[in-house]
């Protein structure tokens, strides 16, 4: 997987994740690599259903240390 | 226009005040879908955070304009984003402090009735999870039974009253819910109850609730009587309490009765449970006032906030009270049962002492409805 641009979103509560997540989005191209790492746990179901919702696709997620990692590309 | 910050205490009262509210849910679909603030007179739209980061346009022509409009999500942050853009738009909303969470937690003490000789009984209605946790209080000594694990409450409550809190019991080992027995009895110096049948894996000591056990309370020696009610774990134990009311636990509801599954074994107790409900119950007073340990659907709750009804209605109106052929019984209770609850088997291990979670793990264990009874 080639990743084009990672989102350090740390810390961050809701609504900033998407927020930032969503920013950072409309930075890169249709068919690019969005990383997201984020710690807020409401991000587990909310980043999928966002990106659901855009059309975009979360290719992997995973769980490190309680860090939330996403890898979504964009639509 | 301002954004206004409600407490989950200011919404308890519209719910219980049977007041019109509109409920613009932020959370996820699915979020909403498992679980909201339930109010009989309440409307919803359900649109999440994410969906309004462009702009609020598409919302304000579905938001009314003649009732108050509350945003509600998980946390408070998302509410409070969407609360902001419309009043930017021009509206008057509020947003929940706390958000669901605190919605969750959120504890109503409603006094269910006078005992003799100045006692007091109260029921303590959770609305956001549908735990119920009971007070007896009599002249200077207070018992608590199915307390939720907000601690301070009970132990504030107490103290407001001048009572000292000397028994604290648990009617089952709860699996929807962490319990706050244990803890409040620490805090108190008070004895810790719990059914030995439900207790053969906790690593705490406590002392036993069986069969026939009896408490007095306070000068006027309100009586708390134990009576072994299997059915929903093998230890379910139910009490009488000044020969007027009986604290059910989680076998029978005001609409529903207990599940048999949440400790593994629904076949094997399916016959307790039966024999609970049809026999034991049977044989008691129809006068008695039932106070469970749970309601599930907002439905059941009384005009004035309290979850209560005479057992002899219970018999008549209950469907779970009134399945005359056996199989069928033990079809309805172990077949089609709802989802289990969230978290339940880390629940369970919490209520044994076995894991010790901090508070936010605590809060998101519980994150939910209630699933504890079938109807």
């Amino acid at each position: 997987m080639n990743i084009t641009k990672t989102l350090d979103a740390k810390g961050l509560a809701c609504p900033m994740p998407i927020v930032r997540t969503k920013k950072a989005m409309d930075t890169i191209n249709s068919g690019e690599v969005l990383e997201v790492l984020v710690t807020d746990k409401g991000a587990l179901n909310d980043i999928p259903a966002w990106a659901k919702s855009g059309g975009h696709i979360v290719l992997e997620q995973k769980t490190e240390e309680d860090v939330l990692y996403f890898y979504i590309q964009k639509a | 226009m301002a954004v206004n910050k409600w407490t989950a205490a200011k919404v308890a009262r519209k719910v219980i005040d049977n007041e019109e509210l509109f409920i613009l849910d932020v959370r996820n679909h699915d979020a909403f879908e498992d679980w909201k603030i339930e109010g009989h007179k309440f409307e919803y739209l359900n649109i999440p955070y994410f969906e309004l980061l462009d702009g609020v346009e598409e919302v304000l022509p579905k938001l009314p304009t003649d009732k108050d409009v509350l945003v509600v999500c998980a946390k408070e942050g998302s509410s409070v984003m969407v609360a902001e853009m419309l009043s930017e738009a021009g509206l008057e909303v509020a947003y929940l402090e706390g958000g669901m969470k605190s919605w969750s937690s959120y504890l109503e003490p409603i006094k269910v009735a006078d005992l003799e000789n100045g006692g007091e009984l109260y029921q303590f209605v959770r609305l956001g999870k549908g735990c119920l946790s009971y007070m007896v209080i009599s002249e200077g000594e207070a018992a608590i039974i199915d307390a939720v694990r907000f601690t301070d409450l009970f132990t504030n409550f107490a103290k407001e009253k001048g009572v000292e809190i000397k028994h604290v019991f648990d009617t089952h080992l709860h699996a929807d819910h962490i319990s706050g027995g244990r803890n409040i009895a620490a805090a108190t110096g008070a004895t810790y109850y719990l059914p030995p049948k439900d207790a053969t894996e906790v690593v705490f000591d406590y002392t036993a609730l069986t069969d026939g056990l009896n408490v007095k309370i306070g000068a006027s020696q309100i009586d708390v009587n134990a009576l072994y009610s299997p059915g929903h774990t093998i230890g379910s134990t139910s009490f009488v309490i000044d020969n007027k009311f009986l604290l059910t636990g989680d076998i029978l509801f005001i609409d529903s009765i207990g599940r048999p599954d949440l400790a593994g074994l629904a076949e094997d107790w399916v016959g307790d449970l039966r024999e609970t409900l049809y026999s034991r119950y049977r044989e008691l007073a129809e006068d008695l006032v039932v106070l469970p340990a749970h309601f599930m659907i907002i439905d059941e709750l009384n005009k004035d906030g309290t979850v209560a009804r005479r057992l002899g209605d219970l018999y008549k109106e209950n469907h779970g009270l009134n399945i005359k052929d056996e199989e069928e019984f033990r079809r309805t209770v172990t077949d089609n049962l709802p989802p289990q609850p969230n978290a339940y088997e880390q629940i369970r291990q919490v209520n044994m002492g076995k894991i010790t979670p901090d508070n936010d793990e605590q809060t998101e264990m519980e994150i939910g409805p209630n699933r504890c009874a079938v109807r």
